[in-house]
Protein backbone atom coordinates (compact mmCIF):
# COMPACT_ATOMS: atom_id res chain seq x y z
CA UNK A 1 0.00 0.00 0.00
CA UNK A 2 0.90 3.18 -0.70
CA UNK A 3 2.36 5.32 2.62
CA UNK A 4 1.99 8.40 1.75
CA UNK A 5 -1.54 7.98 0.48
CA UNK A 6 -2.70 6.03 3.67
CA UNK A 7 -4.22 9.48 5.40
CA UNK A 8 -4.65 11.47 1.88
CA UNK A 9 -8.24 12.24 1.50
CA UNK A 10 -8.75 12.58 -2.53
CA UNK A 11 -9.46 16.16 -2.85
CA UNK A 12 -6.19 17.96 -3.57
CA UNK A 13 -7.73 21.19 -3.76
CA UNK A 14 -9.81 21.31 -0.71
CA UNK A 15 -8.52 19.52 2.20
CA UNK A 16 -6.05 16.65 1.38
CA UNK A 17 -2.92 18.28 -0.18
CA UNK A 18 -0.19 19.55 2.07
CA UNK A 19 1.35 21.31 -0.51
CA UNK A 20 4.15 23.62 2.01
CA UNK A 21 4.41 26.92 0.79
CA UNK A 22 7.41 27.69 -0.86
CA UNK A 23 9.98 29.54 1.53
CA UNK A 24 13.07 29.76 -0.16
CA UNK A 25 15.95 32.03 -0.47
CA UNK A 26 15.23 32.31 -4.49
CA UNK A 27 12.70 31.81 -6.69
CA UNK A 28 13.31 30.64 -9.88
CA UNK A 29 11.06 33.31 -11.62
CA UNK A 30 12.88 36.10 -10.63
CA UNK A 31 16.23 34.69 -11.84
CA UNK A 32 14.79 34.15 -15.73
CA UNK A 33 12.57 37.14 -16.00
CA UNK A 34 16.21 39.21 -15.99
CA UNK A 35 17.73 39.48 -19.37
CA UNK A 36 19.58 37.76 -21.57
CA UNK A 37 16.18 36.60 -23.35
CA UNK A 38 16.51 40.39 -25.51
CA UNK A 39 15.95 40.50 -29.35
CA UNK A 40 19.18 41.63 -31.44
CA UNK A 41 18.11 44.69 -31.32
CA UNK A 42 18.00 45.39 -27.46
CA UNK A 43 21.45 43.51 -27.67
CA UNK A 44 23.10 46.20 -30.14
CA UNK A 45 21.55 49.04 -27.98
CA UNK A 46 22.93 47.35 -24.36
CA UNK A 47 26.42 47.18 -25.95
CA UNK A 48 26.39 50.48 -27.43
CA UNK A 49 25.44 51.69 -23.58
CA UNK A 50 29.00 49.91 -22.79
CA UNK A 51 30.83 51.37 -25.40
CA UNK A 52 29.69 54.64 -24.40
CA UNK A 53 30.76 54.11 -20.97
CA UNK A 54 33.98 53.06 -21.71
CA UNK A 55 34.52 56.00 -23.98
CA UNK A 56 32.82 58.37 -21.55
CA UNK A 57 35.51 57.04 -18.90
CA UNK A 58 38.50 57.09 -21.27
CA UNK A 59 37.50 60.63 -22.07
CA UNK A 60 37.55 61.70 -18.54
CA UNK A 61 40.07 59.90 -17.13
CA UNK A 62 42.75 61.64 -20.27
CA UNK A 63 40.76 65.10 -19.65
CA UNK A 64 40.84 65.53 -15.86
CA UNK A 65 44.06 64.16 -15.40
CA UNK A 66 42.56 61.21 -13.05
CA UNK A 67 45.09 59.60 -11.37
CA UNK A 68 45.68 56.35 -12.21
CA UNK A 69 45.65 54.71 -9.01
CA UNK A 70 42.32 55.68 -8.72
CA UNK A 71 41.05 54.66 -12.17
CA UNK A 72 43.36 54.02 -14.94
CA UNK A 73 42.14 54.61 -18.52
CA UNK A 74 39.75 52.12 -20.32
CA UNK A 75 42.56 51.33 -22.89
CA UNK A 76 45.41 50.75 -20.30
CA UNK A 77 43.54 48.36 -18.53
CA UNK A 78 42.26 46.60 -21.73
CA UNK A 79 45.69 46.45 -23.04
CA UNK A 80 47.02 44.70 -19.66
CA UNK A 81 44.06 42.45 -19.93
CA UNK A 82 44.58 41.19 -23.55
CA UNK A 83 48.85 41.53 -23.44
CA UNK A 84 49.44 39.94 -20.23
CA UNK A 85 47.09 37.56 -20.01
CA UNK A 86 48.91 34.73 -20.36
CA UNK A 87 51.75 34.81 -18.47
CA UNK A 88 50.10 37.11 -15.53
CA UNK A 89 46.53 36.47 -15.30
CA UNK A 90 46.00 33.09 -16.67
CA UNK A 91 47.99 31.14 -14.10
CA UNK A 92 46.05 32.68 -11.28
CA UNK A 93 42.92 32.18 -12.95
CA UNK A 94 43.58 28.70 -13.02
CA UNK A 95 43.94 28.23 -9.33
CA UNK A 96 40.83 29.87 -8.81
CA UNK A 97 39.21 28.13 -11.00
CA UNK A 98 40.37 24.58 -9.74
CA UNK A 99 39.29 26.01 -6.05
CA UNK A 100 35.60 27.12 -7.45
CA UNK A 101 35.31 23.77 -9.66
CA UNK A 102 36.57 21.58 -6.90
CA UNK A 103 35.05 22.94 -3.95
CA UNK A 104 31.81 23.70 -5.23
CA UNK A 105 31.65 20.05 -7.10
CA UNK A 106 31.82 18.86 -3.56
CA UNK A 107 29.59 21.22 -1.91
CA UNK A 108 26.81 20.84 -4.40
CA UNK A 109 26.90 17.09 -4.63
CA UNK A 110 27.23 16.95 -0.98
CA UNK A 111 24.47 19.56 -0.40
CA UNK A 112 22.05 17.95 -2.92
CA UNK A 113 22.71 14.68 -1.41
CA UNK A 114 21.51 15.85 1.66
CA UNK A 115 19.13 17.61 0.61
CA UNK A 116 17.30 14.50 -0.69
CA UNK A 117 17.75 12.12 2.37
CA UNK A 118 16.97 14.81 4.49
CA UNK A 119 13.19 15.10 3.36
CA UNK A 120 12.39 12.34 3.59
CA UNK A 121 12.94 12.21 7.16
CA UNK A 122 10.36 15.12 8.60
CA UNK A 123 11.12 15.11 11.80
CA UNK A 124 15.11 15.27 11.27
CA UNK A 125 14.42 18.17 8.42
CA UNK A 126 12.90 19.65 11.33
CA UNK A 127 16.45 19.39 13.82
CA UNK A 128 18.68 20.13 10.78
CA UNK A 129 16.95 23.00 8.90
CA UNK A 130 18.22 25.61 11.69
CA UNK A 131 21.50 24.26 11.91
CA UNK A 132 22.13 24.57 7.96
CA UNK A 133 20.17 28.14 8.13
CA UNK A 134 22.91 29.21 10.16
CA UNK A 135 25.98 27.89 7.99
CA UNK A 136 23.95 29.77 5.23
CA UNK A 137 24.22 32.75 6.91
CA UNK A 138 27.42 32.84 8.59
CA UNK A 139 30.00 33.83 6.04
CA UNK A 140 32.07 31.41 5.29
CA UNK A 141 35.31 32.98 5.05
CA UNK A 142 35.77 33.45 8.01
CA UNK A 143 36.30 30.31 8.75
CA UNK A 144 39.78 30.42 6.23
CA UNK A 145 41.93 32.00 9.07
CA UNK A 146 41.17 28.78 11.02
CA UNK A 147 41.42 26.54 8.10
CA UNK A 148 44.58 27.99 7.01
CA UNK A 149 45.83 27.01 10.58
CA UNK A 150 45.10 23.40 10.28
CA UNK A 151 45.80 22.86 6.48
CA UNK A 152 48.44 25.52 5.51
CA UNK A 153 48.80 27.49 2.46
CA UNK A 154 47.21 25.28 0.09
CA UNK A 155 44.53 24.73 -2.01
CA UNK A 156 43.17 22.51 0.77
CA UNK A 157 41.63 25.12 3.28
CA UNK A 158 40.24 27.48 0.08
CA UNK A 159 38.44 24.21 -1.28
CA UNK A 160 37.16 23.71 1.92
CA UNK A 161 35.86 27.35 1.85
CA UNK A 162 34.38 27.10 -1.07
CA UNK A 163 32.30 23.72 -0.87
CA UNK A 164 31.13 24.78 2.71
CA UNK A 165 29.94 28.44 0.96
CA UNK A 166 28.49 26.56 -1.58
CA UNK A 167 26.88 23.55 -0.07
CA UNK A 168 24.43 24.89 2.20
CA UNK A 169 23.14 26.90 -0.45
CA UNK A 170 22.40 24.11 -2.93
CA UNK A 171 21.26 21.98 0.15
CA UNK A 172 18.37 24.19 1.45
CA UNK A 173 17.62 25.27 -2.22
CA UNK A 174 17.33 21.86 -3.10
CA UNK A 175 15.11 20.91 0.23
CA UNK A 176 12.91 23.30 -0.80
CA UNK A 177 12.04 22.00 -3.94
CA UNK A 178 12.07 18.25 -2.58
CA UNK A 179 9.28 19.22 -0.04
CA UNK A 180 7.26 19.92 -3.02
CA UNK A 181 4.72 17.31 -2.51
CA UNK A 182 2.50 16.81 -5.15
CA UNK A 183 0.21 14.08 -3.91
CA UNK A 184 -2.05 13.63 -7.12
CA UNK A 185 1.13 13.11 -9.36
CA UNK A 186 2.44 10.63 -6.54
CA UNK A 187 -0.73 9.24 -6.61
CA UNK A 188 -0.71 8.54 -10.51
CA UNK A 189 2.57 7.15 -10.48
CA UNK A 190 1.32 4.67 -7.64
CA UNK A 191 -1.32 3.62 -9.61
CA UNK A 192 0.84 2.51 -12.33
CA UNK A 193 2.80 0.97 -9.31
CA UNK A 194 5.39 2.77 -8.76
CA UNK A 195 8.26 1.71 -6.21
CA UNK A 196 9.10 4.68 -3.85
CA UNK A 197 12.62 5.02 -6.02
CA UNK A 198 10.39 5.51 -8.94
CA UNK A 199 8.11 8.07 -6.97
CA UNK A 200 11.91 9.84 -6.57
CA UNK A 201 13.45 9.49 -9.60
CA UNK A 202 10.44 10.19 -11.65
CA UNK A 203 7.94 12.82 -10.26
CA UNK A 204 9.90 14.18 -6.68
CA UNK A 205 13.12 14.68 -8.78
CA UNK A 206 12.12 16.35 -11.91
CA UNK A 207 9.63 18.48 -9.33
CA UNK A 208 12.56 19.74 -7.30
CA UNK A 209 14.37 20.56 -10.63
CA UNK A 210 14.06 24.21 -10.57
CA UNK A 211 14.91 24.93 -7.36
CA UNK A 212 17.80 22.48 -7.25
CA UNK A 213 18.92 25.00 -10.60
CA UNK A 214 18.72 27.94 -8.86
CA UNK A 215 20.15 26.40 -6.00
CA UNK A 216 23.00 25.37 -7.97
CA UNK A 217 23.47 28.60 -9.13
CA UNK A 218 23.60 30.64 -6.34
CA UNK A 219 25.79 28.20 -4.51
CA UNK A 220 28.54 28.87 -7.26
CA UNK A 221 27.94 32.28 -7.30
CA UNK A 222 28.39 32.16 -3.49
CA UNK A 223 31.90 29.67 -4.16
CA UNK A 224 33.27 32.56 -6.30
CA UNK A 225 33.00 34.86 -3.62
CA UNK A 226 34.69 32.65 -1.16
CA UNK A 227 36.84 31.54 -3.30
CA UNK A 228 38.24 34.91 -4.12
CA UNK A 229 38.16 36.17 -0.35
CA UNK A 230 39.93 33.07 0.47
CA UNK A 231 42.98 34.36 -1.53
CA UNK A 232 42.91 37.40 -0.23
CA UNK A 233 43.38 36.48 3.38
CA UNK A 234 46.17 33.84 2.60
CA UNK A 235 48.07 32.40 0.26
CA UNK A 236 50.27 33.12 -2.88
CA UNK A 237 48.07 32.85 -6.03
CA UNK A 238 44.98 33.02 -7.12
CA UNK A 239 42.78 35.95 -8.87
CA UNK A 240 42.25 37.61 -5.04
CA UNK A 241 45.37 37.32 -3.92
CA UNK A 242 46.45 38.92 -7.11
CA UNK A 243 44.43 41.85 -6.27
CA UNK A 244 46.26 42.25 -3.07
CA UNK A 245 49.17 41.94 -4.86
CA UNK A 246 48.91 44.67 -7.61
CA UNK A 247 46.85 46.70 -5.47
CA UNK A 248 49.64 47.16 -3.15
CA UNK A 249 52.09 47.92 -6.25
CA UNK A 250 49.78 50.15 -7.38
CA UNK A 251 49.26 48.72 -10.66
CA UNK A 252 45.77 49.57 -11.22
CA UNK A 253 45.62 48.11 -14.75
CA UNK A 254 46.43 44.67 -13.71
CA UNK A 255 44.04 44.47 -10.71
CA UNK A 256 41.07 46.49 -13.17
CA UNK A 257 41.84 43.80 -15.30
CA UNK A 258 41.22 40.85 -12.72
CA UNK A 259 38.39 42.70 -11.65
CA UNK A 260 36.90 42.11 -15.24
CA UNK A 261 38.43 38.58 -15.00
CA UNK A 262 36.23 37.86 -12.39
CA UNK A 263 33.65 39.66 -13.55
CA UNK A 264 33.44 37.34 -16.42
CA UNK A 265 33.40 34.25 -14.38
CA UNK A 266 30.53 35.41 -12.46
CA UNK A 267 28.25 36.24 -15.98
CA UNK A 268 29.50 32.45 -17.29
CA UNK A 269 27.92 31.16 -14.41
CA UNK A 270 25.08 32.91 -14.31
CA UNK A 271 24.91 32.06 -18.12
CA UNK A 272 25.73 28.76 -17.82
CA UNK A 273 22.84 27.88 -15.27
CA UNK A 274 20.41 30.03 -17.09
CA UNK A 275 20.14 27.68 -20.23
CA UNK A 276 20.18 25.16 -17.87
CA UNK A 277 17.37 26.09 -16.47
CA UNK A 278 16.20 27.44 -19.94
CA UNK A 279 15.99 23.28 -21.09
CA UNK A 280 15.21 21.26 -17.60
CA UNK A 281 12.81 23.77 -15.96
CA UNK A 282 11.18 26.15 -18.35
CA UNK A 283 7.62 23.98 -17.96
CA UNK A 284 7.91 26.06 -14.56
CA UNK A 285 7.87 29.49 -15.80
CA UNK B 1 -13.11 0.00 -33.30
CA UNK B 2 -10.19 0.12 -31.58
CA UNK B 3 -9.52 -3.22 -29.46
CA UNK B 4 -12.45 -5.87 -29.17
CA UNK B 5 -12.36 -7.13 -25.47
CA UNK B 6 -15.84 -7.16 -24.90
CA UNK B 7 -17.12 -10.06 -22.84
CA UNK B 8 -19.65 -11.96 -24.98
CA UNK B 9 -22.28 -11.94 -22.49
CA UNK B 10 -21.86 -7.75 -22.48
CA UNK B 11 -22.19 -7.71 -25.57
CA UNK B 12 -25.47 -9.23 -26.66
CA UNK B 13 -26.99 -6.53 -24.93
CA UNK B 14 -25.62 -2.98 -25.74
CA UNK B 15 -27.22 -1.42 -22.53
CA UNK B 16 -24.63 -3.33 -20.36
CA UNK B 17 -24.16 -6.50 -18.90
CA UNK B 18 -26.65 -7.73 -17.25
CA UNK B 19 -25.32 -10.82 -17.45
CA UNK B 20 -21.86 -10.98 -17.18
CA UNK B 21 -19.92 -12.26 -14.19
CA UNK B 22 -18.72 -10.29 -11.04
CA UNK B 23 -15.82 -8.65 -11.81
CA UNK B 24 -15.55 -6.80 -8.62
CA UNK B 25 -16.83 -6.92 -5.24
CA UNK B 26 -16.86 -4.24 -2.75
CA UNK B 27 -17.08 -5.65 0.54
CA UNK B 28 -18.92 -3.86 3.90
CA UNK B 29 -16.33 -1.11 3.23
CA UNK B 30 -15.57 1.33 6.00
CA UNK B 31 -13.37 4.33 5.96
CA UNK B 32 -12.08 6.64 8.90
CA UNK B 33 -8.96 8.94 7.78
CA UNK B 34 -6.86 10.08 10.85
CA UNK B 35 -6.75 14.15 10.52
CA UNK B 36 -5.19 16.38 12.92
CA UNK B 37 -8.90 17.58 13.78
CA UNK B 38 -9.51 14.20 14.33
CA UNK B 39 -10.91 11.37 12.45
CA UNK B 40 -13.05 11.71 9.28
CA UNK B 41 -15.90 9.04 8.58
CA UNK B 42 -15.86 9.10 4.86
CA UNK B 43 -17.36 5.46 4.02
CA UNK B 44 -19.79 3.02 6.43
CA UNK B 45 -20.26 -0.11 5.29
CA UNK B 46 -20.76 0.22 1.54
CA UNK B 47 -21.37 -2.98 -0.23
CA UNK B 48 -20.93 -2.91 -4.09
CA UNK B 49 -20.57 -5.85 -7.27
CA UNK B 50 -19.48 -4.26 -10.40
CA UNK B 51 -20.20 -6.81 -13.65
CA UNK B 52 -17.34 -6.95 -16.30
CA UNK B 53 -17.99 -4.54 -19.39
CA UNK B 54 -20.52 -2.51 -16.95
CA UNK B 55 -20.50 1.37 -16.71
CA UNK B 56 -20.69 2.17 -13.59
CA UNK B 57 -20.90 5.45 -11.81
CA UNK B 58 -20.79 6.25 -8.45
CA UNK B 59 -22.66 9.83 -7.77
CA UNK B 60 -22.97 11.51 -4.49
CA UNK B 61 -22.91 15.08 -2.96
CA UNK B 62 -19.30 16.75 -2.49
CA UNK B 63 -17.38 15.17 0.51
CA UNK B 64 -19.66 11.87 0.48
CA UNK B 65 -16.36 9.27 0.12
CA UNK B 66 -16.84 8.51 -3.53
CA UNK B 67 -13.37 9.18 -4.36
CA UNK B 68 -12.47 7.32 -1.24
CA UNK B 69 -14.39 4.29 -2.07
CA UNK B 70 -12.68 4.29 -5.96
CA UNK B 71 -9.14 5.11 -4.44
CA UNK B 72 -10.27 1.92 -2.76
CA UNK B 73 -11.17 0.03 -5.67
CA UNK B 74 -7.39 0.89 -7.09
CA UNK B 75 -5.49 -0.16 -4.32
CA UNK B 76 -4.52 3.33 -3.67
CA UNK B 77 -5.84 3.50 -0.19
CA UNK B 78 -6.80 0.38 2.40
CA UNK B 79 -10.10 0.16 4.16
CA UNK B 80 -10.51 0.81 7.78
CA UNK B 81 -12.75 -2.58 7.43
CA UNK B 82 -13.77 -4.35 4.57
CA UNK B 83 -12.35 -5.55 1.27
CA UNK B 84 -12.57 -4.81 -2.68
CA UNK B 85 -12.31 -8.11 -4.79
CA UNK B 86 -11.42 -7.77 -7.89
CA UNK B 87 -11.08 -11.32 -10.09
CA UNK B 88 -11.39 -13.40 -6.98
CA UNK B 89 -8.39 -11.85 -4.86
CA UNK B 90 -8.22 -8.77 -2.11
CA UNK B 91 -6.75 -5.25 -3.65
CA UNK B 92 -4.04 -4.57 -1.52
CA UNK B 93 -1.73 -2.43 -3.75
CA UNK B 94 -2.40 -1.04 -7.40
CA UNK B 95 -3.44 -3.95 -9.68
CA UNK B 96 -1.89 -3.77 -13.65
CA UNK B 97 -5.55 -4.41 -14.80
CA UNK B 98 -6.56 -0.80 -13.38
CA UNK B 99 -6.18 2.27 -15.17
CA UNK B 100 -7.25 5.34 -13.31
CA UNK B 101 -7.72 8.93 -14.53
CA UNK B 102 -7.87 11.53 -12.28
CA UNK B 103 -9.20 14.90 -11.31
CA UNK B 104 -7.24 17.66 -13.69
CA UNK B 105 -5.94 15.32 -16.09
CA UNK B 106 -3.00 15.03 -14.17
CA UNK B 107 -0.28 15.08 -16.65
CA UNK B 108 3.35 15.69 -15.59
CA UNK B 109 4.29 18.92 -16.65
CA UNK B 110 7.87 18.72 -17.57
CA UNK B 111 6.92 15.88 -19.76
CA UNK B 112 5.46 16.69 -23.39
CA UNK B 113 2.16 15.25 -24.63
CA UNK B 114 4.21 11.40 -25.60
CA UNK B 115 6.41 11.27 -22.90
CA UNK B 116 3.03 11.82 -20.61
CA UNK B 117 1.67 8.64 -22.59
CA UNK B 118 4.63 6.55 -21.99
CA UNK B 119 5.17 7.41 -18.47
CA UNK B 120 3.33 4.24 -17.61
CA UNK B 121 5.36 2.01 -19.72
CA UNK B 122 8.71 3.47 -17.55
CA UNK B 123 7.28 3.11 -14.74
CA UNK B 124 5.81 -0.71 -15.59
CA UNK B 125 8.81 -1.40 -17.16
CA UNK B 126 6.74 -2.53 -20.20
CA UNK B 127 8.18 -1.92 -23.71
CA UNK B 128 5.90 0.76 -25.02
CA UNK B 129 6.79 -0.51 -28.86
CA UNK B 130 3.83 -2.88 -29.47
CA UNK B 131 1.18 -0.51 -27.82
CA UNK B 132 2.29 2.39 -30.13
CA UNK B 133 -0.14 1.77 -33.42
CA UNK B 134 -2.97 1.65 -30.75
CA UNK B 135 -1.94 4.70 -28.93
CA UNK B 136 -1.70 6.68 -32.39
CA UNK B 137 -4.88 5.18 -33.38
CA UNK B 138 -6.40 6.45 -30.01
CA UNK B 139 -4.78 9.93 -30.37
CA UNK B 140 -6.36 10.41 -33.83
CA UNK B 141 -9.90 9.16 -32.30
CA UNK B 142 -9.61 11.83 -29.44
CA UNK B 143 -8.28 14.62 -31.62
CA UNK B 144 -4.63 14.85 -30.15
CA UNK B 145 -2.90 13.52 -33.53
CA UNK B 146 0.20 16.56 -34.27
CA UNK B 147 -0.03 17.32 -30.90
CA UNK B 148 2.56 14.50 -29.11
CA UNK B 149 5.25 17.31 -29.43
CA UNK B 150 3.27 19.76 -27.06
CA UNK B 151 3.71 20.44 -23.48
CA UNK B 152 0.86 20.27 -21.53
CA UNK B 153 0.70 24.06 -20.57
CA UNK B 154 0.15 24.39 -24.17
CA UNK B 155 -3.21 22.01 -24.52
CA UNK B 156 -6.48 23.19 -23.24
CA UNK B 157 -8.15 21.82 -20.16
CA UNK B 158 -10.49 18.98 -22.57
CA UNK B 159 -7.39 18.21 -25.04
CA UNK B 160 -5.35 17.70 -21.20
CA UNK B 161 -8.23 15.62 -20.17
CA UNK B 162 -8.18 13.67 -23.37
CA UNK B 163 -4.05 12.92 -23.31
CA UNK B 164 -4.87 11.67 -20.15
CA UNK B 165 -7.82 8.86 -21.67
CA UNK B 166 -5.11 8.23 -23.88
CA UNK B 167 -2.49 7.75 -21.00
CA UNK B 168 -4.78 5.76 -19.31
CA UNK B 169 -5.93 3.03 -22.33
CA UNK B 170 -2.14 3.36 -23.78
CA UNK B 171 -1.45 -0.07 -21.93
CA UNK B 172 -5.02 -1.53 -22.24
CA UNK B 173 -6.41 -1.92 -18.85
CA UNK B 174 -9.56 -4.08 -18.63
CA UNK B 175 -10.44 -1.84 -15.70
CA UNK B 176 -11.23 1.74 -15.72
CA UNK B 177 -11.49 4.02 -12.94
CA UNK B 178 -11.96 7.62 -13.53
CA UNK B 179 -12.28 10.17 -10.36
CA UNK B 180 -14.16 13.04 -11.60
CA UNK B 181 -12.57 13.53 -14.63
CA UNK B 182 -14.74 16.20 -16.16
CA UNK B 183 -15.18 18.38 -12.78
CA UNK B 184 -12.86 21.24 -13.91
CA UNK B 185 -14.10 21.33 -17.66
CA UNK B 186 -16.93 23.91 -18.93
CA UNK B 187 -20.43 22.53 -19.60
CA UNK B 188 -20.00 21.90 -23.60
CA UNK B 189 -16.83 20.46 -23.21
CA UNK B 190 -17.80 17.87 -20.78
CA UNK B 191 -20.61 16.63 -23.23
CA UNK B 192 -17.91 17.11 -25.76
CA UNK B 193 -15.83 14.51 -23.24
CA UNK B 194 -18.49 12.28 -22.40
CA UNK B 195 -19.72 11.70 -25.70
CA UNK B 196 -16.14 10.39 -25.90
CA UNK B 197 -16.06 8.13 -23.22
CA UNK B 198 -19.44 6.69 -23.81
CA UNK B 199 -18.02 5.87 -27.64
CA UNK B 200 -14.57 4.87 -26.16
CA UNK B 201 -16.52 2.39 -23.99
CA UNK B 202 -18.95 0.56 -26.56
CA UNK B 203 -15.75 0.13 -28.86
CA UNK B 204 -13.31 -1.35 -26.34
CA UNK B 205 -15.99 -3.16 -24.03
CA UNK B 206 -13.84 -2.16 -21.07
CA UNK B 207 -15.39 -1.93 -17.08
CA UNK B 208 -15.85 1.88 -16.31
CA UNK B 209 -16.25 2.93 -12.57
CA UNK B 210 -16.78 6.81 -12.89
CA UNK B 211 -17.44 8.75 -9.60
CA UNK B 212 -19.15 12.28 -10.50
CA UNK B 213 -21.13 14.83 -8.50
CA UNK B 214 -23.03 16.18 -11.76
CA UNK B 215 -26.19 13.73 -12.06
CA UNK B 216 -26.89 14.02 -15.59
CA UNK B 217 -23.52 13.00 -16.14
CA UNK B 218 -24.43 9.94 -13.93
CA UNK B 219 -27.39 8.91 -15.86
CA UNK B 220 -25.62 9.83 -19.09
CA UNK B 221 -22.88 7.73 -19.09
CA UNK B 222 -24.03 4.51 -16.78
CA UNK B 223 -25.41 1.64 -16.93
CA UNK B 224 -26.14 1.74 -12.89
CA UNK B 225 -25.56 4.72 -10.57
CA UNK B 226 -24.98 3.93 -7.81
CA UNK B 227 -25.93 6.96 -5.32
CA UNK B 228 -24.21 7.69 -1.68
CA UNK B 229 -25.22 9.51 1.04
CA UNK B 230 -23.52 12.58 2.21
CA UNK B 231 -20.52 11.86 4.82
CA UNK B 232 -20.34 9.28 5.85
CA UNK B 233 -20.97 7.92 2.19
CA UNK B 234 -23.81 5.18 2.58
CA UNK B 235 -25.24 3.23 -0.16
CA UNK B 236 -28.74 5.13 -0.85
CA UNK B 237 -30.18 3.15 -3.83
CA UNK B 238 -28.72 1.87 -6.96
CA UNK B 239 -30.59 3.32 -10.13
CA UNK B 240 -30.27 0.90 -12.82
CA UNK B 241 -30.47 3.23 -16.36
CA UNK B 242 -31.64 1.09 -18.90
CA UNK B 243 -31.82 4.18 -21.62
CA UNK B 244 -30.86 3.17 -25.26
CA UNK B 245 -27.21 3.58 -26.45
CA UNK B 246 -25.66 5.59 -28.11
CA UNK B 247 -27.37 8.13 -26.10
CA UNK B 248 -27.07 11.56 -27.10
CA UNK B 249 -27.17 15.20 -25.85
CA UNK B 250 -30.68 15.88 -26.91
CA UNK B 251 -31.73 12.84 -24.52
CA UNK B 252 -30.78 14.66 -21.94
CA UNK B 253 -33.96 16.75 -22.52
CA UNK B 254 -36.37 13.53 -23.03
CA UNK B 255 -39.37 13.07 -19.96
CA UNK B 256 -37.52 9.88 -19.11
CA UNK B 257 -33.78 11.37 -18.39
CA UNK B 258 -35.73 14.27 -16.68
CA UNK B 259 -37.93 12.19 -14.59
CA UNK B 260 -34.39 9.80 -13.37
CA UNK B 261 -33.20 13.31 -12.38
CA UNK B 262 -35.35 14.44 -10.22
CA UNK B 263 -35.88 11.13 -9.02
CA UNK B 264 -31.76 10.74 -7.91
CA UNK B 265 -31.70 14.59 -6.54
CA UNK B 266 -34.52 14.01 -4.15
CA UNK B 267 -32.53 10.24 -3.24
CA UNK B 268 -29.65 11.85 -2.48
CA UNK B 269 -31.35 14.82 -0.30
CA UNK B 270 -33.29 12.66 1.55
CA UNK B 271 -30.84 9.87 1.71
CA UNK B 272 -33.41 6.97 0.60
CA UNK B 273 -35.48 6.25 -2.89
CA UNK B 274 -38.67 6.95 -2.75
CA UNK B 275 -40.24 6.59 -6.17
CA UNK B 276 -41.60 9.52 -7.73
CA UNK B 277 -44.80 9.88 -9.93
CA UNK B 278 -44.08 10.52 -13.55
CA UNK B 279 -45.49 13.34 -14.79
CA UNK B 280 -46.50 14.08 -18.67
CA UNK B 281 -45.00 12.48 -21.65
CA UNK B 282 -43.08 9.73 -19.90
CA UNK B 283 -46.79 8.90 -17.64
CA UNK B 284 -48.26 8.28 -20.54
CA UNK B 285 -45.17 5.82 -21.71
CA UNK B 286 -44.58 4.40 -18.87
Amino acid sequence: MASELRETIPTFGEQGGEETQEVSLTNWSALTNTGLSASWRDTGIIALVAVIIILAAEVAVRTLNIPSYILPAPSAIGKALFTRFPDLFWPHMQVTLIELLSGFAIGASIGLIFAAVITQFPLVEKIVTPYILLLVTTPMIALVPLLILVFGFTLTPRIIAVALASGPMVMINSATGFRRTDLARIALARSYGASTFQIFTKIRFPLALPMIIVGLMVGAIFGLLTAVGAEMVGGKNGLGNQLMFWSSMVKMENFYAIILLLALMGVTIYVIFYWIGKKWASWQA
Amino acid sequence: MIHATRHPAASASPNGAVDAPVLMAVDHATKYYKTQTGAVHALEDLSLQIREGEFVCILGPSGCGKSTLLWAMSGLHDLTSGQVVLHGAPVTAPRPEIGMIFQDANLLPWRNLWQNIMFPFEIKKLDPKPFEPRIHQLLKEVGLAGFEKKMPRELSGGMQQRASIVRCLSYDPGVILMDEPFGALDAFTRDEMNLLIQRLWMDTGKTIIFVTHNVSEAIFLADQVVVLTPRPGRLAHIFPIDLPRPRTVEMTFEPDFIHLVREIKMTIETGRYAPLAKVGRAAAQG
